[in-house]
């Protein structure tokens, strides 16, 4: 048997080529760096928001106290008698918030366990892209239908229901929230080990029962983290809430009347020629404030059940 | 156990199965109610807008007179800001995504980043609009600009990008960096010339789905300013004379898509209402066509690399 012949440069080669190259090094160190700060880019920004919302709010709260914004029922900066009560911007935006948690939650959870419990791998596969299209169409489409589509109904079935008002606005966003509740439930299903279903099984039991009290269970945690993703799109929605619930700030949690959101409240006044430094520019970050703060609370609140029902497997 | 209980027990799980069949309808109704949404909202917007749908439609500015009101500014702004948002988004969400999956070393300042990315995907979109009116409006002085207005919308889809761009990374398995670095290849070569092109797909899926989103929202473009009325085309980017290029449309007032049908829409005229409806086609077609073919590539990509 002959020997394999390795094929050596001539040794200057050689030497080059495995001495270590610095010019290399550096460019290696150079791109590194470019990527990291690509990475931290998104740190800046979280930075940039918090300090924005602050720095602007500070200056509102010169003009206004903590205390009447906080527990004046009136918000008015755009009348005469101006009154700085964020409460009623709050009650839309939870009323709005929960009539659409209404809707999504019950239907998203549903269909998140037909999907990943009952239905066979072709409709799963098919169904699930479909469902997420809803989240894929412009928020502004949804308002439309809810003003001129959803509300007529709804004046058909509750007569005296005024034009604006925060039910179609909620159920429409309900539906619009609908994949994001079902995906994420569904996903957290899915990782549910087989053994365990087969262990239920084993026992007598049916499909629906292993769903329900096996499942279910051992998923909550990815549940509750579905839920908590619908509440923030809720709470933050804009587009819907301003075409279709009205934009007058409204204490009330009847949601048969029309009332303003943080977000509508936003909206309406970057509609209007600001100008840069006035109390009403800065009252938009007073209120985007609390927006940021209320989905902080929600997401502190999911992290907190999610961590008291996870289960390991 | 005797016959009779064993017999007992068949009975009650056949009872307990009658359940399983109510709730697949359940399911399966619960699922409709969310298609048939999709499809009721597409056809009432069609009934009402399909009689605007023209070539006049697409070619007329905006116009007092509802009947011969156009998109043309509105869907040219789309376009250039649609154009700044990629040209931002994805080199700086791929950079960090391939910082996080082939660079980051373990430790608080790699957690801290991961943390924030995820975070950011829950902040409300109009909290995007508020920061960018501050920032770039006012602070940098882009003004109400089409800079302005791209900038925001690709801070707003970064988080997307990053992630879409994370979970391709991961799937290019162990092996292919390894055979690179055993022929000598540096850490970047190795990204730039195997892992980021075996990504490409997943890349793309993500950064689609991402300019369809941008595409849709309203909110933070209504707050840094975007006017809702533009009776005229940006400034050209290129120029007869030398230096031939010229980036002042960049700066100039602008108007898209869905700030046009929401302008219409908040007018009292029912004719105008029709216009809405016949921009929200555009735009659910436009978005619905973008998301479409992002699962269409996602499904070619997956079935064509067979590792």
């Amino acid at each position: 048997m002959s020997t394999p012949s390795i094929q050596v440069p001539a040794s200057g080669d050689t030497a080059r080529r495995f001495t270590p190259n610095r010019w290399r090094h550096v460019h290696e160190r150079v791109i590194e760096s470019l990527l990291f700060l690509a990475a931290l880019s998104s740190v800046m920004i979280t930075v940039a928001i918090v300090v924005m919302l602050v720095y602007e709010s500070l200056g509102f709260f010169k003009h206004v106290s903590v205390w009447d914004f906080l527990t004046d029922t009136q918000w008015t900066p755009l009348f005469s008698d101006k009154h700085y009560g964020v409460l009623p911007l709050v009650s839309g935006t939870l009323v709005t918030s929960g009539v659409a948690l209404a809707v999504a939650v019950p239907l998203g959870t549903i269909i998140a366990i037909y999907l990943s419990e009952f239905a066979p791998h072709k409709v799963r596969e098919t169904m699930k892209p479909a469902l997420e299209l809803l989240a894929g169409v412009p928020t502004i489409v949804y308002g439309y239908f809810a003003l001129l589509f959803v509300t007529p109904i709804l004046q058909k079935i509750f007569p005296g229901l005024p034009g604006f008002n925060m039910l179609s606005a909620g159920i429409v966003m309900g539906v619009m929230i609908i994949p994001y509740v079902s995906s994420v439930s569904e996903d957290a299903m899915h990782a549910v080990p087989m053994h365990i279903r087969e262990g239920s099984y084993a026992m007598g039991a049916t499909r629906f029962q292993t769903a329900i009290r096996v499942v279910t269970p051992a998923a909550a945690s990815g549940i509750i983290a579905a839920y908590i993703l619908g509440i923030s799109r809720a709470v933050g929605e804009t587009m819907v809430v301003a075409v279709a619930a009205g934009m007058q700030p409204n204490l009330t949690w009847n949601p048969a009347e029309p009332a303003a959101t943080i977000t509508a409240y936003i909206v309406q006044v970057s509609l209007g020629d600001l100008p840069h430094g006035s109390l009403e520019y800065q009252s938009i970050f007073a209120v985007g404030l609390v927006l940021i703060i209320m989905t902080l609370i929600f997401n502190v609140l999911g992290h907190w059940l999610r961590r008291r029902y996870r289960e390991a497997y | 156990m005797s016959d009779a209980n064993i017999n007992e027990i068949r009975r009650l799980i056949t009872r307990h199965k009658r359940w399983d069949k109510l709730f697949a309808l359940i399911g399966l109704l619960a699922m409709l109610v969310g298609v048939a949404t999709l499809a009721v909202l597409f056809i009432d917007l069609l009934i009402d807008g399909a009689p605007r749908i023209s070539w006049d439609f697409f070619t007329s500015f905006p116009s007092r007179h509802p009947g011969s009101a156009g998109i043309l500014s509105a869907f040219v702004g789309t376009c250039l800001v649609m154009l700044v948002t990629a040209l931002t988004a994805v080199p700086l969400g791929v950079a960090a995504a391939v910082y996080l999956e082939e660079y980051a070393p373990r430790n608080w300042v790699t957690d801290l980043i991961e943390i924030n990315v995820t975070n950011l995907a829950g902040v409300p979109s109009i909290v995007y609009g508020l920061l960018a009116l501050g920032l770039f409006v006012y602070a940098l002085g882009f003004g109400q600009s089409i800079l302005s207005a791209g900038l925001t919308l690709a801070l707003l889809i970064l988080p997307m990008v990053i992630v879409a761009t994370r979970e391709s990374i991961r799937s290019v398995p162990g092996a292919i960096r390894e055979a690179a670095y055993a022929v000598g290849a540096t850490k970047w070569q190795t990204v730039s010339d195997h892992v980021l092109p075996y990504s490409t797909g997943g890349i793309l899926t993500g950064v689609i789905i991402g300019l369809a989103r941008a595409i849709g929202e309203t909110a933070p473009v209504i707050t840094i300013g975007a006017l809702t009325f533009i009776a005229f085309l940006p400034p050209a980017p290129i120029k007869a004379e030398a230096p031939f290029v010229s980036a002042d449309w960049l700066f100039a007032p602008f108007t898209v898509m869905p700030i046009q049908m929401f302008n219409w829409l908040s007018r009292p005229e029912e004719a105008f209402q029709i216009n809405a409806a016949a921009a929200g086609v555009i735009l659910i077609v436009m978005t619905l066509a973008m998301n479409a073919f992002a699962i269409w590539l996602r499904y070619r990509f997956r079935k064509r690399i067979k590792w």
